[in-house]
């Protein structure tokens, strides 16, 4: 309950994380022996995550070395009903042409 | 009293017979408003096989449009079914033909989304279309 008045956290937001790190280390405590509220909180409690996403970082800079992305000099041409096929197309092709020439109103 | 209905009956059946051709030949033709969009170009065939709009949508154009598509889908879906193929199958080979078929002057729509007018050469149409 402490804790949650010092980081203005609700109780729902709690870290299991955090609730480890207090049972086997006690609350983090400065070199007077002080509690520390005024740290960034998300700095004292998060350090593995920050970790990982530092990691992250650095696998997105390896990466950007070795592909490079560049926008086509063409404009893309998004195929409509890729999986329509062209025997289909000629089968129907015949009576398509009739329907047309039956329903002239509507097309 | 049979001779009075042998009488009667040709003009009942030129009665019966005269509507029914005035809507046949009627059907044929296309609403005035559709016809005026389409040859100002603000509507135009698509690939898919249906009508769009060109430029900026107005509630009429829309309304046309709208009209003319759904006509289109229930014939392409009547005529799918007898082929035995899907109605966007059908829809696009047709597509295939209406564009072919505008009119020099009249929009229709390239396989890559532009709209261009239709000039005095073929049009711009998917490869998959037959000649």
């Amino acid at each position: 309950m402490k804790r949650n008045r010092l980081t203005h956290r609700p109780a729902v937001a709690k870290d299991s994380r955090m609730d480890q790190r207090e049972a086997r280390h006690g609350r983090a405590q400065g070199p007077g022996g002080r509690l520390l509220p005024e740290m960034p909180v998300f700095w004292r409690k998060r350090p593995v995550r920050l970790g990982v996403s530092a990691l992250l970082l650095g696998m997105t800079g390896a990466l950007s070395g070795c592909i490079t992305v560049s926008a086509p000099d063409k404009p893309i041409v998004i195929e409509l009903n890729i999986n329509i096929k062209q025997e289909v197309i000629y089968r129907l092709a015949a009576d398509a042409g009739k329907t047309i020439d039956s329903n002239k109103d509507i097309f | 009293m049979s001779r009075v209905f042998a009488s009667v009956s040709p003009f009942l059946a030129a009665a019966l017979l005269v509507p029914a051709m005035a809507g046949d030949a009627m059907a044929q033709v296309r609403d005035p408003a559709y016809a005026a969009a389409r040859s100002a170009g603000q509507v135009g065939e698509m690939p898919t096989g249906y009508l769009g709009i060109v430029g900026a949508s107005t509630p009429d154009l829309k309304r046309i449009v709208d009209d003319i598509n759904i006509k289109r889908k229930a014939v392409y879906a009547e005529r799918a079914q007898a082929q035995h193929a899907t109605v966007e199958e059908y829809a696009f080979t047709t597509g295939c033909k209406l564009v072919m078929q505008t009119q020099p002057g009249e929009k229709y729509q390239t396989p890559d989304g532009s709209w261009q007018v239709r000039g005095g050469a073929a049009p711009v149409r998917d490869s998959r279309c037959p000649a």
